[in-house]
């Protein structure tokens, strides 16, 4: 690696892929892995000048000093959340990239065919499964070094096969925990929905000191077969040091519908790549984000709603409530392939400006290929309207909650699309707690 | 609406008129210190132009090409082949009669008058309009403003001139301002003394130049305080050249209080490259307003843009891109807010026809610490046809509480049931269609000084004529 990263030479490399769970792996993900970190180092570190980096802070993406992740100390169930409320149908805990548990809650599932298990499991148990899947999809949005970087340290992954018809109602329920200082982790997700089959997942991303730094470097595909119905929501704390890039894949066939929910409150820098792909007509992607930025926090966002067939829909509402110092990019594209014709798609950014400090910048973008399509985008920046505060404060609310309250509103607009009233309720609780 | 024509039968040769040019100075093709040389002498131009412009030159070779975010397309440009300057003194050699019928009949159908005619087709070098120009020319020389060419102006008036050249698009803008400032020649110098609000439109049109349409031009417009000036460029009559490459700079300065509108409306030849930088610079509570309407080119690359340097000033890009067949119109805007109460407002609306590709480039920046800062920006696009392609690429940046920007676009096609009313009652698919297109338009169009909107029109019904079948 040219930009001499002391912690991660081609030696370490080595001792981190035989790291636990991961020693078992099939021959052919081997040489995948192998491949993948040639890659890595044959790319070059993402610079400004690249229009899918503009306004991000690169700076932050130098990956001296990072370690492969220690072991986890404590108690990882601390860091969890009780199970009662959403009940989940399953859940899987990793402590540094290691396995805490994985248990299937709901026995009638197991019964159903549903795989809900760890990538390591599946490996030996579904290969061809995940040959055809696994990061099948192409980077598109500017993190091809750290995708491959991903590829080929994973270890902490998810296999989620929901089979034909099933319907399972209550989430399951992923955690990711991190612990240690300059801690690195993987973490993957793989969700494959069959046809008419519907599932929710629920995935956390938490470190257990706020201080720690630390490097995630996600993946989360999605794989939606015709009529599926497929929600993903990820709630991401990680520490204030942390940098994060995550890179999401959602994929949907006929008449499937998608919906992915970011709800990012953590990190120093945290990238978040989203591209849903409507390779089907009647596919429709719901591309959802709410970050609360705090102190020099920066979220840098970037989607691409790919309509590759006729009639197919996207609809993108991204929200951002800006305090401090903070900074947020987001950087979307509709595009329309040729013949996609019929296509109705949507998108829209508001950024909330609640410091004088604070920064947002948006390039919502159209690439139209075809006609007889219904394509908007809006991107909106503004503050705390004057009107509303002295509405608020001649009830009697004081100036920082009256602003709470807004804010909490401006937020909560984008949760209430979720179908589901309990998972609701507990977004809107979490998101409470950060204002 | 979809109306399925793949391939549109255009003539490419529209244009391609042959000059014979017995140019009595010529610097020959490409570009070196010599071709420099060689234009500062024959300009007689003073020692202070001639570093200006070497420099210029080495910034310009420096430079790549913007392709890292603009199409590949700029790579066709062979800079090598090029001539950088022809004093087009006695360039047109070419009779009425051997102007193209099709010509004659654009012409005639955008209601050019005679005496225009001949000019704009490139038989006559200058346009016969002594008496109208002169006229305009007392008029406004009474008031006090001085109108002429820059090249005569930063000889006359290098007070004025020398101040405030360069001074809103440096040299090492981008790639192209670079070139212009290496090798410019001809454009308009435009001084207005404070108060004055000049009453007539002036037109580069009317102003009896060789170097009138250069290549290269260079405008400078400085409306002083409190003065008020329309400047109109162009005309929507196709404009024919042999010429691949058109990089003009144009640069205004409205001081405290002063109005500048700048209107343009350019139809190249198909062949045509044209990559023009214009900017403002707008004083406190001055108002700077481009009017920009693109036809026609191989490729337009052009963002007017305002620099909103005093409080409450205002800053205004309306534009309309209409891109044919093999068309691409890269145009938009970029509104750089610099201080409390600015204000500035963006309207789009763009046209793709066959396999033509308009596509919005915007830029808004509102730094740290202003009050009171607004952009309101608004893209619409139709598509016409099936293989018709638009794209859309914003960049906003805001910070702090005080201020508030919003960004809409849409993209639609004509709507089906429209054209099938208008057929109903007798009208072509093509009338019905131009009148669609008219209609989206027309709340921009009639923003435009009336014999404009009027020829757009006209042109607009031309263009969608070929679109149908």
């Amino acid at each position: 690696m040219a930009q001499g990263a002391v912690t991660m030479t081609s030696t370490e490399l080595s001792s981190i892929l035989s790291g636990p769970g991961q020693s078992s792996a099939p021959g052919w993900f081997k040489e995948l892995q192998a491949k993948a970190w040639e890659e890595f180092e044959a790319e070059p570190l993402p610079t400004r000048s690249n229009e899918l980096w503009r306004f991000s802070s690169v700076k932050n993406l130098g990956l001296d000093g990072y370690v492969a992740a220690p072991e986890f100390s404590g108690d990882p169930f601390s860091l969890t959340r009780p199970r009662e409320f959403p009940q989940p149908s399953g859940r899987i805990i990793f402590a540094n990239d290691s396995l805490v548990t994985a248990e299937l809650l709901d026995p009638a599932l197991e019964s159903a065919g549903v795989i809900f298990t760890t990538l390591a499991d599946a490996l030996k148990k579904h290969p061809d499964r995940l040959r055809e899947h696994f990061m099948a999809q192409s980077v598109r949005l500017g993190s091809a070094k750290f995708a491959s970087l991903h590829k080929s340290l994973v270890q902490a992954g998810i296999f989620i096969w929901i089979p034909r018809g099933v319907e399972i109602h209550n989430p399951f329920e992923v955690f990711h925990l991190v612990q240690g200082d300059w801690t690195t982790v993987f973490p993957h997700t793989l969700i494959i929905a069959e046809d008419n089959s519907r599932v929710t997942i629920l995935e956390h991303f938490v470190s257990a000191n706020p201080e720690e730094r630390g490097l995630a470097c996600g993946v989360n595909d999605l794989v939606l077969n015709p009529g599926s119905k497929l929600s993903y929501i990820s709630i991401q704390e990680w520490s204030r040091n942390f940098v994060s890039v995550q890179m999401n894949s959602t994929l949907a066939k006929k008449d499937s519908a998608a919906l992915n929910l970011a709800l990012n409150f953590g990190g120093k820098y945290s990238r978040l790549e989203s591209v849903s792909r409507m390779v089907e007509s009647g596919a429709r992607s719901d591309m959802l984000a709410i970050s609360v930025a705090r102190d020099e926090q920066e979220f840098d966002q970037r989607t691409l709603q790919d309509h590759q067939k006729p009639d197919t829909t996207s609809d993108l509402l991204y929200k951002n409530a800006l305090h401090d110092q903070s900074r947020t990019i987001f950087s979307g594209l509709i595009k329309v392939e040729p013949g996609a014709h019929r296509t109705d798609a949507y998108q829209k950014v508001r950024n909330l400006l609640l410091s004088d400090d604070a920064e947002a910048n948006s390039m919502p973008g159209l690439e139209i290929l075809a006609d007889d399509v219904r394509c908007t985008h809006g991107a909106t920046s503004g503050q705390v309207e004057p009107e509303e505060l002295f509405y608020l404060k001649s009830r009697g609310i004081n100036d920082l909650a009256a602003k709470r309250l807004i804010a909490r509103g401006f937020l909560n607009e984008v949760v209430d699309r979720l179908p589901q009233e309990r998972l609701s309720e507990y977004l809107h609780q979490q998101i409470e707690a950060r204002l | 609406m979809s109306t399925k024509t793949d391939s549109i039968a255009i003539d490419r040769d529209i244009g391609d008129f042959y000059y014979n040019v017995t140019a009595t100075r010529d610097a020959g093709v490409g570009l070196t210190e010599k071709t420099i040389d060689y234009i500062v002498d024959v300009k007689k131009e003073p020692e202070w132009i001639r570093e200006f412009r070497k420099n210029a030159y080495h910034v310009f070779k420096s430079k790549p090409l913007p392709t890292h975010w603009a199409g590949d397309e700029l790579k066709e440009i062979d800079f090598d082949v090029i001539r950088y300057y022809l004093a087009s003194g006695d360039a047109a050699k070419r009779t009425w009669e051997e102007v193209p019928e099709d010509i004659k009949r654009t012409f005639e159908r955008l209601g050019i008058p005679e005496s225009e005619r001949k000019f704009l087709a490139g038989v006559e070098a200058q346009f016969d309009s002594e008496a109208v120009y002169s006229n305009i020319k007392k008029a406004v020389a009474e008031q006090g403003v001085i109108f002429m060419g820059s090249t005569d102006a930063l000889k006359e008036r290098p007070d004025l001139f020398r101040k405030w050249f360069g001074k809103v698009i440096p040299t090492g803008d981008n790639k192209f301002s670079a070139l212009n400032s290496a090798v410019f020649s001809g454009g308009s110098f435009i001084y207005v003394p404070p108060g004055v609000k000049v009453k007539h439109p002036l037109q580069a049109y009317f102003r009896i130049n060789a170097e009138n349409f250069g290549q290269f031009e260079r405008t400078l417009i400085i409306a002083d305080e409190g003065s008020e000036v329309m400047y109109m460029e162009g005309c929507t009559a196709p404009k024919f050249t042999t010429a691949t490459l058109h990089s003009a700079v144009v640069e205004l300065v409205a001081l405290r209080g002063a109005k500048i509108q700048y209107i343009t409306v350019q139809n190249w030849a198909p062949n045509v490259f044209n990559l023009v930088t214009k900017r403002g610079l707008a004083m406190e509570e001055a108002e700077i307003k481009w009017i920009d309407c693109n036809i026609g080119s191989r490729l337009t690359m052009k963002y007017p843009g305002v620099v909103l340097k005093g409080r409450k000033a205002r800053g205004e890009v309306i534009s309309i891109a209409l891109a044919g067949d093999g068309q691409h119109q890269d145009t938009g805007a970029k509104m750089i807010h610099a201080a409390d109460e600015t204000t500035s407002n963006i309207v789009s609306k763009s046209i793709s026809i066959g396999k033509g590709r308009a596509t919005y480039r915007g830029l808004v920046h509102v730094p740290k610490h202003l009050k009171g800062c607004k952009n309101n920006t608004e893209c619409d696009a139709l598509l016409i046809n099936a293989s018709s392609r638009t794209d859309t690429y914003p960049a906003i940046t805001v910070r702090g509480t005080g201020n508030s920007t919003q960004h809409e676009a849409s993209v639609s096609q004509i709507n089906a049931e429209q054209i099938f009313y208008m057929q109903q009652r007798g009208l072509s698919e093509g009338q019905a269609m131009s009148l669609a297109v008219n209609g989206f338009v027309n709340d921009l169009v009639s923003q435009f000084p009336m014999e404009y909107s009027v020829e757009l029109k006209r042109l607009i019904d031309l263009e969608m004529e070929g679109s149908v079948g």
